[in-house]
């Protein structure tokens, strides 16, 4: 069959896909147009988040301060590398924020030993987490499943068994325990120099901003938030070449069938075991950025509900899809920061034009669900979600726009072709 | 010549014999069945060959070379490919999709960490897999998920998916199992053109007598975990040993 002549794969190819070979910077137009809406997205957020003017009465669900935004992109790296290894193959870690937590201290450590450059800090914590996740993905991969989840669990309450006690003790401090491992005037820092005594890229100081004010609305722009945005463009990008790529195409694989996969030649071991040394090193490089926005790691950073956070991010977002991590991240981070600040006298002032009976009722009905008992609404959120939509955020925004172009256009060929992309994605 | 050759083979479950010392010869580019009653170690022998299962006793060899020890996705890529009683396909994955992971595999092998090349622009991988489907007849269903095909098609996939890897030595475990009767004869004329337009081997377990005598050339009949009988077709059907094993079960 191979030694057919007669066959020209030119005239065999549908101009579909003739088209889908036409590209920019590697991706088709439609992952380009994504890649450009989370550049957009992540260039304007001072704006975008920032809708309202600062002395309003809406002015508490502003995020657009720099500390917030940060943790918007530096979770969303963590999602979007999670997302290579659970959204693809399948494989569920209970155990990430391990790798979040090494990354965190070794950047803290390059501070104390170098000086506060972040850059040798960001590599070494993208290299220490790899070298991290090899190790407990070489042992947890030889299980599937449940068990390969509850063994990466152990091993990230090991980490912060470790962390947290074990390697702080006066003879051997590398984590420096409870306190969180800071820098402190007696340190080395060997190439400090007179740089500036705070984190910074190359005399760029971390925590510089400008405040850009237009009527009543005060826009941020802080150094260390741009610098984790465009890290976080970057690490997308790659994720999108990933996912598009044999090694993307292998992981989804092994999510399909691994006994076919292994019955067609291919050793899934090492495919699972890449994506999981990959998410690692994303995950790494997201605790690096953390430290490096603010040069203080704690062993909290590990535990287990850390590790929690970035699969709800995730299936929120929307598992398997390029874009959905990074909406569930910020989805989240908006929540636990926004949501959790409202307590009983905003709403109290919310509620003040209802008569007094129905105001105090209204409150003590609306108050569980907001400042501390923020996660129940983020519990009901995200049944509501799992439940109702499956594929995250993502699929709510497919159908929505599904609906919107019926509307307009009357259905048709448009509407099958967007979803069969839902159901390729 | 023999390209699969299995000697003294053994394997115990506890203190259920599933194998005890099958010998089994399987001629280059032949189309060699394997029958036998329910229990009678067809699927054990078949599971040997692939590297599921590793015989107590005895050897395997593919082309000279012995597989036993080997995991699958080894045995595979020395040239043995296996058909799944029920279709093995990736259910996930759009048709296209599945046609390029055989082709993925048999070019850059067991793995490669090739992450930042776009699949749809390797024109070498597109275009084979594409080719493929268009010999199979399914190329109007690429952009179709595998699992919402029928179950022939499932089959044909499987098939078409196995035969991108060019194997020399294909094994079918009951690949008309459940199928409709317009199905199975589809699948044995798929089987046929397959014999006829390339050299390989065909090793195929099966219940259905007229699958059987419809492809192979040499029958072995295996009943409680040894070789019964091996011949032609013609000489196995009026067999009185066959009969007896197969007492009560009648040729359809």
């Amino acid at each position: 069959m191979t030694d057919r002549t007669d066959y020209t794969p030119a005239a065999a190819t549908p101009p579909s896909r003739r088209a889908a070979r036409d590209t920019i910077l590697g991706l088709t137009k439609q992952d380009f147009s994504l890649l450009l809406v989370v550049i957009a997205l992540a260039m304007l957020a001072p704006f975008l988040l920032n809708p309202f003017p600062s002395n309003s009465a809406m002015a508490q669900f502003n995020a657009g301060y720099p500390d917030l935004m940060q943790r918007f992109v530096i979770f969303g790296i963590f999602a979007i590398g999670f997302n290579i290894l659970f959204g693809l193959t399948g494989y569920l870690s209970f155990g990430h924020a391990a790798f979040l937590g090494v990354g965190s201290y070794s950047c803290v450590w390059m501070f104390k030993l170098l000086g506060y450059n972040v850059l040798p800090g960001i590599l070494l914590s993208i290299v220490v987490s790899g070298l991290f996740a090899l190790l407990i993905g070489y042992v947890s991969l030889r299980r599937s499943g449940i068990y390969f989840s509850i063994l990466t669990l152990a091993f990230a309450q090991m980490s912060f068994a470790l962390a947290y006690s074990v390697l702080s003790n006066p003879a051997f401090n590398l984590t420096n325990g409870e306190t969180g491992l800071q820098v402190y005037t007696s340190d080395p820092q060997w190439l400090q120099g007179d740089g500036p005594r705070a984190p910074h890229l190359f005399g760029l100081a971390m925590r510089e901003t400008e405040t850009l004010s237009i009527g009543a609305w005060n826009f941020q722009f802080n150094a260390g938030y741009y610098l984790c945005a465009v890290i976080m463009v970057v690490c997308f990008y790659l994720s999108v070449r990933l996912f598009r790529s044999p090694f993307g195409m292998m992981l989804r694989a092994v999510k399909s069938n691994q006994q076919r996969l292994n019955y067609t030649g291919v050793n899934a071991r090492p495919y699972t075991l890449a994506a999981f040394v990959i998410s690692g090193m994303y995950a790494g490089l997201a605790g690096g950025l953390l430290s490096a926005m603010d040069p203080l790691a704690g062993a909290e950073r590990m535990q287990w509900t850390a590790s929690g956070e970035v699969v709800l991010m995730t299936i929120l977002g929307g598992a398997g899809t390029l874009i959905g991590p990074v909406l569930g991240a910020g989805f989240i981070k908006y929540f636990e920061n926004i949501f959790s600040k409202i307590n009983e006298s905003t709403l109290h002032a919310w509620f003040s034009f209802l008569p007094d009976g129905l105001e105090d009722a209204l409150v003590a009905i609306v108050y569980p669900f907001v400042g501390k008992g923020w996660h129940l609404t983020l519990g009901l959120l995200f049944m509501l979600v799992v439940i109702f939509l499956p594929g995250g955020l993502v699929q709510g925004g497919n159908k929505m726009a599904t609906i919107f172009r019926r509307d307009r256009k009357g259905g048709g060929v448009e509407d099958d072709a967007a979803t069969q992309r839902q159901a390729g994605e | 010549m023999n390209i699969l050759e299995v000697k003294n083979v053994g394997k115990r479950f506890g203190g259920l014999h599933a194998l005890s010392d099958v010998n089994l010869s399987v001629a280059k580019d032949s189309v060699h069945a394997i029958i036998g009653p329910n229990g009678a170690g067809k699927s054990t022998l078949l599971n040997c060959l692939v590297g599921k299962l590793i015989p107590d006793t005895g050897s395997v060899s593919f082309d000279g070379q012995s597989v036993l020890g080997r995991k699958p996705h080894e045995i595979n890529q020395m040239g043995i490919s296996r058909v799944f009683q029920t279709p093995e396909i990736f259910g996930d994955l759009t048709v296209l999709e599945n046609m390029m992971i055989p082709c993925l595999a048999k070019r850059d092998g067991a793995f490669a960490l090739n992450g930042y090349r776009a699949l749809m622009r390797d024109r070498e991988i597109v275009d084979r897999a594409e080719h493929m489907l268009e010999d199979m007849h399914m190329i109007e269903k690429r952009g179709m998920h595998a699992a919402s095909m029928s179950r022939g098609d499932k089959r044909r996939l499987e098939i078409a998916m196995c035969l991108a890897q060019e194997p020399r030595l294909l094994l079918l475990d009951e690949p008309t199992a459940g199928m409709a009767r317009a199905d199975t004869n589809n699948t044995i004329e798929l089987l046929k053109q397959i014999k006829d337009s390339r050299p390989i081997t065909i090793a195929i377990i099966e219940h259905d007598m007229h699958v059987v005598f419809s492809l192979a050339e040499r029958i072995t009949v295996l009943a409680q975990g040894t070789p019964l009988v091996e011949d032609t077709p013609d000489n196995i059907r009026g067999h009185p040993k066959v009969r007896e094993a197969y007492l009560g079960e009648t040729e359809h």
